[in-house]
């Protein structure tokens, strides 16, 4: 079976355990599935790797794909240890309840901070690992000989000194009954053959074509469609709706209240469903926040920037006294807005709740893209009322991610709740891009000031950040605030350590934050904290830079002498930038660097601004150290997309708020960036060894900060609150 | 019932005339390839052809397409991934999720038999599709390459194809 449901590929996979299917439906019926599934057929060796007799080598996957590759960066690391022909390789998802029923055999589901491949690394390989040794055994029992003698290349094992061969499919069956090995030696990286690759993607075909299924393509037999519309007013609740009011309209089958704040539609087909739910009557009951406005969330941000409390992320020497009496202070004051994550596929699952029945126990499957499937599982057990282990999710490819799928399944939440009010029929829900831009989980919002104290010649001495604003972990994980602190704030401006540490030393230093939440709901978005964290750092820095008259690149390298790695990616983004060398009339550079999730990464963004204010981003190079590359053109590939994700929030994003609602509907009002505004971008990936980092995300952080820093090279603007759309750079 | 001319065939479907096109090619047709972004020609995601000209199909009211007037998907472009745009892009590797892709290469196909030799300008008028993920250089890349007769050596990629393996 696939774990990318292609019609195709699933009723080849089907084909060959002779399991019959009518319908292009994966997992319709999982227990019938197994059943028709002799494990003889299609021999596990272990959780992670099962050989086909014809060869055929699927490596199962826990992490989501939503684009960032790691489906085949992940069966590469696999591929490496099992010495299996790469040519042969087939990818599956197991799904949550398998995983609660095998004791999390394949360990954690979640797909976010870039974590895919820096917390399964290891553990993924030992199971390539584990199933060669197995395999390698299993022939050498065959044949009598020690297992030592004998060697394989490709999944074609052989004993040179008997000159006898054979092959994985042949062997699979018998080794899946041997015992495995205690212990297994992983490969050192360097004499990787498959793993560091540039290899082509895994999961291409089926989107050039058109027969991906994403979880919005899904149908079921006999499947209805559902439409929702959710309170605009966060904290609001479902007054009441006239049902009888669209009864009539074509196709539509229930009207319903689906928790405290929503109603829905359901119809036979989804376009009906939304056009029933557009002219249905709803009155709102829009609660206490009704009148919130953007204006009162920034006041309320703004009096944190100098409450006496807040919670220390970073601190060393006394910056308070340095600043009091250091021979000059320079302030400044930078915020970041809302944002959505508007992936392409907006909001989606179906949900087929099947009452117990003639001795069967009730049961609840979900079908959705999801970045966390053990998590989807768990809101699945939750809305439909029953125990997990009688509930299923099966996971569907994401039309894009980027946080708004992984910690909260509220789409799941609603899906279930209706579909539970429609025993035995499945129902797929969409959500409109309307309903997907007004109830996301926004990128939080801060504000940050900052004070720097210099000595007479031009040395920081001092830095204070105060950062005041919306912790995302008080908004969905509250459990892990500790003594009012949200650890998670402090991206990118960490005490040195192996995760999102600060790369400058200064002599005094503290780094605080003022938690203030609004009531617009908080989540992770690509990048996270490191986002606007780095635009504050790098630009004040830049300014720090400026006003004491010196380079930005050398007033850098003074400060992180202490920090290495950090520093070495600077340097490598800016000689390959040819920074200080000569630029075309009118174009100006710009410089940042930054770590988290793992990685060291800097850019240099080369802009001109014209004279009616037309900014031109002409090429950015960026250079990130993530440890190990274990698909260079791949991360080529997410440094790219994660700029274009990073600039179009920084150019034109921004979520407002006005009477409790977000102002924004679509992207004609949070619009992106288009083709014509891309600029060029060279990476150049530069792993260092010995650590493990991530790439999907820590990349999108400078891209931002190196374009503000070249604007204000180009134009002498200092933007400190964005988006930049809400400035003209306009110099004539 | 009426009917529409869908990748050389006619069919019948049963949707009120104001339905989008594009929601008639997913629902009644069942062809799914072309995708939902926004519902307001913003996005591109549900780029079909209309007589050889690139459309928004979620704008489009189904009642305004005549049954002679020849609707290409992604589905139709050809019979086997083989149009030179999906050859350029699985060269490539273009698609990262792959939502907003079969309106890429939609668009593309269209620019591509309207002007064979594309210039960067030509490019960016054409190719207003929004992709979240971030594929534009890699789409930029492929129409050239397709425009070259698929020599992909120009995008710099060095790209290790394996024949065969697949998720």
């Amino acid at each position: 079976m696939s774990a990318v449901l292609s019609r195709r590929s699933f009723l080849a996979g089907s084909g060959a355990t002779g399991l019959v299917v009518a319908f292009h439906i994966p997992f319709i019926d999982e227990a019938a599935a197994q059943a028709a599934t002799p494990a003889a057929a299609a021999p596990e060796i272990n959780a992670w790797v099962v050989v086909q007799p014809d060869e055929t080598v699927v490596i199962r996957i826990a992490r989501s794909e939503m684009g960032q590759g790691s489906l085949t960066g992940l069966a590469q690391l696999v591929a490496e240890e099992l010495d299996c022909d790469w040519a042969r390789v087939k990818t599956e998802y197991p799904t949550p309840g398998q995983s609660l029923a095998r004791k999390r055999a394949w360990g954690n589901f979640s797909t976010g901070g870039s974590r895919g491949i820096r917390e399964s690394h290891d553990y993924v390989r030992k199971g390539g690992a584990t199933a060669r040794t197995m395999l390698l055994q299993a022939a050498a029992d065959d044949w009598k000989v020690p297992a030592a003698e004998c060697r394989v290349d490709k999944g074609v094992i052989t004993h040179a000194a008997s000159g006898r061969s054979t092959t994985y499919g042949k062997v699979a069956l018998a080794a899946a009954r041997l015992a495995p090995p205690a212990d297994v030696a992983l490969r050192d990286p360097k004499d990787w053959k498959l793993a560091g690759k540039r290899l082509a993607r895994l999961d291409t075909r089926g989107k050039l074509d058109g027969s991906q299924v994403y979880g919005s393509d899904l149908k079921l037999p006999g499947m209805l469609n559902a439409a929702i519309r959710d309170c605009p007013v966060f904290g609001g609740k479902l007054a009441s709706f006239d049902a009888a009011a669209i009864a009539n309209k074509p196709g539509v089958k229930k009207v319903l209240r689906v928790g405290d704040s929503a109603v829905a539609v359901v119809a036979d087909t989804w376009w009906r469903a939304k056009s029933a739910l557009d002219a249905l009557p709803v009155v709102w009951d829009e609660g206490p926040n009704a009148k919130i406005g953007s204006a009162d969330i920034a006041a309320t941000l703004k009096a944190g920037l100098d409450a006496p409390e807040a919670a220390v992320g970073n601190a060393n020497g006394d910056a308070r006294a340095a600043l009091a009496s250091a021979a000059r202070t320079i302030e400044a004051v930078y915020s970041y807005p809302f944002q959505n994550h508007a992936t392409m596929e907006t909001m989606n699952a179906t949900a087929k709740f099947t009452p117990a029945a003639g001795g069967a126990p009730a049961r609840c499957e979900v079908w959705t893209p999801t970045q966390n499937g053990e998590a989807a599982h768990a809101a699945t057990a939750e809305a439909s009322g029953l125990p997990a282990s009688q509930c299923e999710v099966y996971k569907l490819l994401l039309g894009g991610g980027f946080g708004r799928r992984g910690a909260v399944h509220d789409w799941v939440h609603q899906v279930v709740a209706i579909a539970k009010e429609m025993p035995g029929t499945p129902v797929k829900l969409i959500w409109s891009r309307e309903e997907d831009m007004t109830h996301g989980r926004y990128h939080p919002i801060t504000q940050c000031k900052l004070r720097a104290g210099l000595d007479a010649k031009g040395n920081l001495t001092a830095l204070h950040m105060r950062i005041s604003g919306q912790s995302i972990l008080a908004g969905v994980f509250p459990q892990n605030i500790r003594d009012g602190k949200d650890p998670v704030v402090f991206q990118g401006l960490n005490a040195p350590g192996p995760e999102a540490s600060i790369g400058y030393g200064v002599p005094n230093l503290l780094i605080d934050h003022a938690m203030r939440n609004p009531h617009v709901p908080p989540g992770f978005w690509r990048g996270v904290n490191l986002n606007q964290n780095t635009i504050y750092l790098e630009c004040f820095v830049d300014e720090l830079a400026h006003a004491t008259k010196q380079d930005p690149l050398a007033f850098r390298r003074k400060l992180m002498t202490a920090h290495p790695k950090h520093l070495a990616v600077l340097n490598a983004a800016a000689e390959r930038a040819g920074w200080g060398k000569p630029l075309p009339k009118g174009v100006y550079r710009g410089i940042a660097q930054t770590m988290g999730f793992g990685s060291y990464v800097a850019a240099v963004a080369e802009v001109s601004v014209a004279k009616d204010g037309k900014l031109k981003i002409h090429r950015i190079v960026a250079a990130t150290d993530p440890g190990y590359a274990v698909n260079p053109q791949q991360i080529e590939a997410q440094v790219e997309g994660s700029f274009v994700y990073g600039l179009s929030a920084a150019l034109y994003g921004g979520c407002t708020v006005k009477d409790g609602r977000i102002e924004q509907t679509n992207f004609d009002s949070y619009p992106v960036l288009h083709m014509d505004e891309m600029p060029k971008v060279e990476t150049v990936v530069m792993p260092s060894g010995g650590f493990w980092g991530g790439v999907g995300e820590p990349t999108i952080a400078v891209a931002a900060p190196a374009v503000l820093n070249a604007i204000f090279a180009a134009t002498g603007k200092r933007i400190r609150d964005l988006p930049l759309k809400n400035h003209s750079l306009k110099t004539a | 019932m009426p009917s529409l001319n869908v990748n050389g065939s006619p069919r019948d479907f049963d949707a009120e005339p104001d339905t989008p096109l594009l929601w008639v090619l997913r629902e009644q047709l069942g062809l799914t390839g072309t995708k939902y972004g926004c519902g307001i020609a913003q996005c591109g995601a549900c780029t079909v052809h209309l007589d050889g000209v690139p459309t928004r199909s979620c704008v489009r009211p189904v009642s305004t397409v005549g049954p002679d007037e020849k609707i290409v998907t992604i589905e139709g472009l050809s019979r086997d991934a083989s149009h030179p745009a999906q050859k350029a892009w699985a060269l490539l590797d273009v698609p990262q999720c792959g939502y907003c892709q079969s309106g890429m290469i939609m668009a593309a196909a269209a620019l591509l038999k309207a002007k064979p030799r594309p210039t960067d300008a030509d490019i960016d008028d054409a190719m207003t599709n929004i992709c979240r993920c971030g594929t534009y250089n890699r789409v930029r890349a492929a129409i050239k390459a397709a425009a070259q007769g698929g020599d992909p050596k120009s995008a710099g990629l060095n790209i290790q194809h394996v024949e065969g393996s697949a998720s």
